[in-house]
């Protein structure tokens, strides 16, 4: 098992040099100079230059690059452009929303669908099954930004449950876990709907391999042979699902973060990158990149932890 | 209308509200990127901070007028060089510090100094020197006569800092104004909050705070739910009606300093020739695209100049809807088949609606265009300073701002020596009546020189909670002076 998460981590490590290498390139190359825009129609030639030199970015690439890799290195993502303040404290405000946000949908679509899941492939060609299925199809054909207004309409606008958005801090928790209820929900449900489709179609794989036939054959029911063998075997894929799905719920929370007003890292983002402030830009990608590489090795990790065979090197 | 179910929840969230009445929640499209309005161009800064926090010696009135602030009064010499400023005796600013003469030469000679960040340093050009004559007088000595000065003075980019102070308003303004900076909750909020000694009269208002909704149908949803009471430039135009039918809301329909026009390169072939610049002129329906693009709001304008200024000129005429001359005009140019013209837009909703109805109307009379949709940034770097472009759709936000048309590298790039000639008798007449003739023989030349096909005043429309009194309708600079603003219920 050590040596397995040893053989993960190298990758990691190489993955992140590379993605670093990448997006520093990508964003350097797309057109439009941070202090020009900032300053305006408006500015005059000496003042763009004189705002460039305060920012720095009238040194050569190659040693910019060299410094952004570097500090981030020892945890040092640079200053905004833009806002004028170091990158990292911004990035740990947003994460303070984002995770919990990206954690919040990731409980509620688990547990959204791991009953619809089960019951689902218990049933399965019956009614129930039909049912469930038909409600996933039509989760997973919703947009998520589209089910995010239904949801404000319902309960900000004529229930007056919700606020309509914002977000209050953490002075308070039960408002900031209420403020994010309805983003998270919104958020969730595509993801619920994929996951029990998933979940679903594994189990009723494993549902026809021998040890099932084996455990209903020692006396135990459908739903005991399903419960006791059959989701521990289904697991795999699941995992995998799961594991893609925190990083879309981290990263892809761009467009619900807008509709809720939340300020999180994907607002921070957007508003980034249509300032041109690319540190920030370059520095929130970067992170997100780790997030999902660190996903991606923790996802591994948990295969060789539910499969005991994924272990040894092929 | 909605049917509105009355819960118990809904009928304890609305209690709160009696409590409310000195606090108010403002939202605007844009967060500011900082709060330092003398070294950025977003206006979203001055949104917040402008007649709020930040004071300059001179203020815009809602009516677009300068009225005093921070200078009580001010005298220009014979000559029209120097200008004296009387200050007000017991203003502070917010930490406390006295403001004097020596924080306007501060503020003044940082703002056009050697490595200054002012987005509009071109207003601090023509002062040759700032002289402290005694803690409550400035002296002000320019190059040569400028009647504008007292104008210029009253931009967001001119309020005055302290010294003490200045390094840091990037992220903690101190200011003179009737309120005090309290909080800035990044991406979600920035707080304020009475200021106890503020020289002019107190405000009504305890507390107010900014919230930054781009997105519209979250500005609806969020007014709806009554989470915010006042939205300025309400983003969705097509809600507006409902709100106005609507006995809890009020809308209050302003005009910006937004000139929105369909500007060409005047230096490159084909749009060099006056004909063809004409004949485009001709082929816009303005009213097609304020009803299409803008869902109705906004003033048709003939000419780069606010409606609502006195000095305002009506040139629609010159540039009438008229699909058979424009075509006559293209044949007399030589160029009636086969025309093909960039036309280049950026983000917002009046250039990208718009430029779709224009390339329609353009293609009535034989032009085609390639629509490219392009990024503020780097609509600024290839168009603006680029100059890469035919044709492109943008609306000129700063207050009388003709100025333009005189500097020829501008991107429109028109090079006539007879408007620059207007333009430096104008800055040098002091005289209202002349200054008036002037404006008006400014704004009849790029007219009739069809430097830009002049389309509508971007309008400004602000809904609020019906309680609500004291607002500014109009924006002659980009600004929610909140001063005189209170709830009446």
């Amino acid at each position: 098992m050590l040596s397995y998460a040893l053989r993960r981590l190298i990758s990691l490590a190489l993955s992140l040099a590379v993605a670093s290498l990448a997006i520093f390139l990508v964003v350097e190359v797309a057109p439009g100079d941070p202090a020009g825009f900032m300053l305006g129609t408006g500015a005059q030639p000496d003042t763009v230059a004189a705002l460039r030199a305060e920012l720095g970015l009238d040194q050569p690439k190659l040693e910019r690059y060299l410094s952004w890799a570097g500090g981030m290195l020892s945890g040092d993502f640079g200053t905004s452009y833009t806002y004028r303040t170091p990158v990292a404290g911004m990035v740990a405000d947003r994460l303070w929303v984002s995770l919990p946000l990206a954690l919040y949908a990731l409980a509620l679509s688990t547990l959204l669908a791991f009953p619809a899941g089960l019951y689902a492939a218990a049933r399965r060609g019956r009614a129930g099954d039909v049912a469930v299925m038909g409600a996933t199809q039509l989760g997973i054909a919703v947009p998520n930004f589209w089910f995010a207004m239904l949801l404000v309409l319902l309960f900000s606008i004529n229930l007056g449950w919700f606020s309509a958005g914002g977000f209050p801090g953490w002075s308070d928790p039960l408002a900031a876990i209420k403020a994010l209820t309805l983003p998270a929900f919104a958020l969730a449900l595509p993801q619920a709907a994929i996951l029990a489709r998933v979940l679903r179609s594994s189990l009723i794989d494993v549902l026809g391999e021998d040890f099932i036939r084996t455990a209903r054959a020692k006396g135990l029911t459908r739903f005991q042979a399903l419960w006791r063998h059959g989701v521990r075997n289904a697991l795999i894929p699941v995992l995998t699902i799961v594991g893609l799905q925190f990083s879309f719920l981290l990263a892809g929370a761009i467009i619900i973060e807008q509709v809720f007003f939340l300020p999180g890292l994907g607002r921070l983002i957007f508003q980034a990158i249509s300032q041109r402030d690319l540190i920030v830009v370059e520095s929130v990608v970067m992170l997100l990149v780790f997030a999902v590489i660190l996903v991606t090795f923790l996802t591994d990790l948990a295969y060789a932890w539910v499969d005991p065979r994924l272990r040894r090197r092929r | 209308m909605r049917s509105r179910i009355l819960t118990p929840a809904f009928v304890l969230c609305a209690l709160p509200a009696v409590a409310q009445e000195t606090g108010l929640t403002l939202a605007i499209q844009l967060e500011p990127p900082h709060l330092d309005p003398t070294s950025a161009a977003a206006g979203a800064i001055d949104s917040v901070l402008y007649a709020n926090v930040f004071e300059g010696l001179t203020r815009f009135a809602s009516d677009g007028s300068i009225e005093p602030a921070l200078a009580e009064s001010w005298e220009v010499s014979e000559d029209g060089t120097t200008y004296t400023f009387a200050l007000r005796e017991g203003v502070t600013f917010h930490d406390g510090s006295a403001f004097d003469a020596e924080d306007v030469k501060f503020t003044l000679d940082r703002a056009r100094g050697e490595d200054s960040t002012n987005a509009q340093k071109v207003l601090f050009e023509g002062i040759e020197e700032v002289a402290v004559v005694d803690p409550q007088t400035v002296e002000i000595t320019l190059a040569e006569p400028d009647g504008a000065l007292p104008f210029n003075l009253a931009w967001g980019d001119a309020v005055i800092v302290a010294p003490e102070s200045a390094e840091d308003i990037k992220s903690a303004p101190v200011g003179t104004g009737p309120f005090v900076f309290d909080e800035w909750v990044q991406g979600d909020r920035i707080e304020l909050a009475r200021y106890g000694d503020y020289w002019g009269e107190a405000p009504a208002l305890e507390t107010a705070t900014f919230r930054f909704i781009s997105d519209p149908t979250a500005a609806f949803a969020a007014m709806m739910a009554g989470d915010i009471d006042v939205f300025s430039n309400f983003p969705a135009p097509e809600n507006l009606p409902q709100f106005e039918n609507d006995p809890r809301f009020q809308v209050i329909m302003g005009s910006s300093e937004g000139e929105t026009i369909l500007a060409m390169n005047n230096a490159e072939p084909p749009l060099d020739d006056v004909l063809v610049r004409q004949a485009i002129a001709h082929a816009i329906d303005r009213e097609a695209i304020i009803d299409g693009a803008m869902y109705g709001i906004g003033t048709p304008i003939g000419t780069h100049f606010a409606p609502h200024h006195p000095d305002y000129v009506d040139l629609l005429g010159l540039s009438a809807h008229d699909q058979e001359r424009a075509r006559t005009l293209l044949a007399e140019a030589g160029l009636s088949e086969g025309l093909r013209l960039s036309l280049k837009l950026p983000p917002p909703p009046y250039a990208r609606r718009g430029g779709e109805i224009v390339a329609a109307q353009l293609r009535e009379i034989g032009i085609e265009t390639e629509i490219v949709n392009l990024e503020w940034a780097q609509w600024l770097e290839e168009v603006f300073r680029g100059q890469d472009f035919d044709l492109t759709i943008v609306s000129h936000t700063e207050p009388m701002d003709i100025g333009i048309y005189a500097r020829p590298d501008y991107y429109f790039q028109y090079a006539s020596p007879a408007f620059q000639q207007i333009m430096a008798t104008l800055k040098a007449t002091t005289d209202p009546e002349e200054r008036s003739e002037l404006l008006a023989e400014a704004q009849t030349t790029i007219a009739e020189d069809y430097v830009n096909g002049y389309l509508f005043q971007l309008a400004w429309p602000t809904v609020a909670a019906a309680g609500i009194e004291g607002l500014w309708a109009n924006q002659p600079t980009q600004a929610n002076p909140l001063a005189d603003v209170r709830w009446t219920e």
